[in-house]
């Protein structure tokens, strides 16, 4: 059955894969884009979206998501990070295979793709473990998995400490058109760290994980890239050099994608004084100087993406003394109020920039669908306002856990509709979440 | 006692937070609970019908006592916890005893913890008054306290001294409330071991660094020498604890060879033969053991003080126990 037609009338579209910035509309039928123009009319039984003040983009993209499921549903499930997700604007999310057990095999990538469609909400895209059980000895069955769904490969959480099977894999990968993305961190050199090292980790006695020990694996990786020329996908960049040597790989012709999450573009490792767990990821926050690079990085072009890293954790495991908290921060419904608010706001990139660091090259970095309001292309659409300006309540998330260092941050830019394939699968005034919560 | 709020706030998580004048407070007050200990009867009325849990996550003689001692004295009521003293305790369980001991109306805790960060998590979640005794390596506040007053009293002065910390400073949260304290006092302060064991970044904490003790010692008025744990060698830090003592070991020959007598500190327990030699441990320029008593002082005058008590009347208290 397919959707009834939907015509998101009077809204400022910005899709920069068709270089377009213009108040119009957009006729959506049979879950496709079909038209974009001026003073569309609707078919009869369709549905009118009244964007008039919004901002409509091809939807956004999160490529890395951690959902907790199968194996810790106390902490998210499919569904409702699959919802959190719409809330948050997003229409995509790629979920991380590091689960209990591991999506290492078609099973399991059948299990996220059908759990993802249940869920209604955002589409649900696995990626598959690079290694069997991520224990980084062997390669998966690349080929399978991405029959079965998965849209790239990674042993995230795990890193790969074996140079020889990254080799492998990027080579292996390029049978079956998919990245390799990597989690770059040299556990013999971050050991039992627990934040970035630096005088606040000096200041409270705790164990720092040095810049280093993610650049040596960020060069690895590159220089892996160059060797085999495979497809390497670098997540969460922190560190001002990582950033440099992705703008120097790339000047070299390197096939590298890379992300910046919106945690390390807005904080820095001063957030943790206090120990402050909620502050506690890995790779964990940075320096100012370090931050400052990032940003310029995103807004660059150097790193393509912004991706949250949405890291669920449940209150308790986090009520913890620092070195006994888990890593990661949840982050897809604080994401676009963020970015938009703070950085595009804040004059750091444009509002293009935003939507094409946060739809179409993440659609582009891992082959999916949407990125782009091209007439004939799915109908993944958000819309959002960009005058709507909230205070962070986590109490508010639709995501099961809480845990986010951005609790009472003013955020701008306020999810409205987020459709996907043509159905609106969240929106504002009745989908809970924070974006309901009218603050002006 | 007059009650109501302490100089030092509600807890005493480490010396960073302190000023100066609080500080010298802690230790004025500490020189009139000194001599309670030499008495025929060691017991004050000042702390009677207070509850103090001592609450310790990891094994210690030393501290654990030496607090006993400063709560008996003061006439406290106290109760010995020694929780999980083989592994690392979890944050739960912390949780848990946080919210159990806040329901026992307990007046004090005093804990020690592995984990960093420990004392303020539980100074956070309860109203009692939390004194730290050591949380992973970040601070240990009262052990900082007594090595003030242990160089005061030697030298009747802080400022413009020059004090050295030799030795594994990476792990210790005696060096940083020594840092702290000392630095807010006007000391100079620098560290001396193996780079594998000094903080990254410490230069930014205002400290000089000596890669070597012999010019450690040709600095320094004082040298407060850290216990050198065997974990180190099995971590990696060092090869050998040998090679340790040969390069950084406080010897009698290296005392000797400095320009000025050099005062030695050390926290205890100590490693004869490792960071320490015996005859420098047993020789004249050391001054460990009044230290251990300096300890007792300190404690006394820290819970004195937490609870409310003013620092000007600890002696006329004192005095008119005594009349």
């Amino acid at each position: 059955m397919s959707p009834r037609p939907l015509l998101i009338r009077g809204g400022r579209v910005v899709d920069p894969s068709q270089g377009i910035d213009a108040v119009l509309d957009v006729l959506v039928m049979e879950g496709k884009v079909a038209l974009l123009g001026a003073g569309l009319d609707l078919p009869p039984e369709g549905r009118v979206l009244d964007a008039r003040g919004m901002v409509v983009t091809p939807g956004l993209i999160d490529l890395h998501v951690h959902l907790r499921e199968p194996g810790q549903e106390h902490k998210e499930t499919i569904a409702t990070g699959a919802r959190a997700a719409a809330a948050g604007g997003f229409t995509a999310v790629c979920a991380m295979p590091n689960t209990d057990p591991p999506v290492d095999d078609p099973a399991a990538v059948g299990f996220v793709v059908a759990a993802g469609r249940r869920a209604g909400a955002a589409r649900v895209y696995p990626v598959a473990a690079l290694s069997v059980g991520l224990k980084g000895e062997a390669l998966t069955e690349f080929g399978e998995l991405v029959e079965a769904g998965a849209v790239a490969v990674t042993d995230d959480g795990r890193p790969v400490m074996d140079s020889g099977l990254m080799r492998l894999a990027l080579e292996y990968a390029q049978a079956f058109g998919i990245p390799v993305a990597d989690h770059p961190e040299d556990l013999t050199l971050s050991r039992d760290g627990s934040m970035n090292e630096g005088v606040v980790a000096a200041r409270l006695g705790l164990r720092g994980k040095p810049n280093a020990a993610e650049e040596i694996h960020i060069l690895r990786d590159l220089l892996l890239a160059e060797l085999t020329g495979g497809r390497i996908h670098i997540q969460h960049v922190s560190t001002r050099l990582g950033v440099e040597a992705i703008r120097l790989a790339k000047a070299r012709g390197v096939r590298v994608t890379a992300e910046a999450t919106p945690h390390h573009l807005l904080l820095t490792d001063e957030a943790v004084d206090g120990y402050r767990t909620e502050a506690k990821m890995n790779p964990p926050l940075r320096s100012a100087q370090d931050r400052d690079a990032v940003r310029e990085g995103l807004a660059d072009g150097t790193l393509d993406v912004v991706a949250t890293d949405h890291a669920p954790h449940h209150y308790d495991e986090k009520e913890a003394a620092f070195d006994d908290a888990p890593n990661g921060i949840v982050g897809l419904e604080t994401a676009l109020g963020l970015v938009y608010g703070h950085l595009v706001r804040g004059g750091v990139f444009d509002l293009p920039t935003m939507v094409e660091r946060m739809s179409c090259a993440p659609a582009r970095a891992f082959k999916l669908p949407g990125g782009t309001l091209r007439p004939g292309s799915v109908a993944d659409v958000t819309v959002f306002d960009p005058e709507g300006v909230w205070i962070c309540d986590p109490d508010r998330f639709l995501s099961k856990s809480r845990n986010t260092p951005f609790r009472g941050w003013r955020l701008q830019g306020k999810p409205r509709y987020t459709v996907v394939g043509g159905e609106v699968v969240w929106e504002a005034s009745k989908g809970g979440g924070e974006g309901s919560v009218e603050k002006d | 006692m007059t009650g109501g709020t302490s100089i030092l706030g509600k807890d005493l998580v480490g010396l960073e937070p302190l000023s100066a004048a609080q500080i010298r407070t802690v230790l004025d007050t500490a020189e009139h609970f000194k001599d309670v200990s030499e008495r025929r009867i060691k017991k004050l009325p000042i702390l009677r019908g207070k509850t103090i849990v001592n609450l310790f996550f990891e094994p210690s003689t030393r501290t654990r006592v030496s607090f006993e001692f400063a709560q008996k004295r003061l006439s406290a009521d106290t109760v010995n916890v020694a929780a999980g003293t083989s592994s690392v305790v979890k944050g739960e369980t912390l949780v848990d005893t946080a919210r159990n001991l806040e329901a026992m109306s307990i007046d004090m805790v005093v804990i020690r913890h592995p984990a960093s960060g420990a004392a303020q998590f539980l100074g956070e979640r309860i109203s009692s008054n939390v004194i730290n005794a050591g949380d992973g390596r970040h601070e240990h506040p009262t052990q900082g306290l007594l090595d003030l007053l242990t160089l005061r009293d030697h030298f009747r002065r802080i400022e413009g001294l020059k004090v050295c910390i030799v030795g594994d400073v990476l792990h210790s949260r005696v060096a940083r409330s020594n840092l702290w304290g000392l630095t807010k006092l006007g000391a100079e302060v620098a560290f001396c071991g193996p780079r594998t064991l000094m903080p990254p970044r410490m230069e930014e904490l205002g400290v000089t660094y000596f890669p070597r003790v012999e010019e450690a010692l040709e600095w320094a008025d004082a040298v407060n020498v850290l216990r050198l744990q065997l974990e180190r060698m099995q971590g990696g830090y060092i090869p050998s604890l040998r090679e340790y003592n040969r390069f950084w070991g406080i010897t009698r020959a290296r005392l000797e060879a400095a320009p000025r007598p050099v005062l030695v500190l050390h926290p205890g327990p100590m490693n004869r033969g490792v960071e320490i030699d015996s005859d420098v441990a047993d020789g004249p320029q050391q001054v460990i053991l009044k230290q251990v008593a300096n300890g007792v002082a300190v404690r006394m005058a820290v819970l004195y003080l937490l609870a409310g008590g003013q620092p000007e009347r600890a002696r006329i208290v004192k005095e008119v126990v005594e009349a």
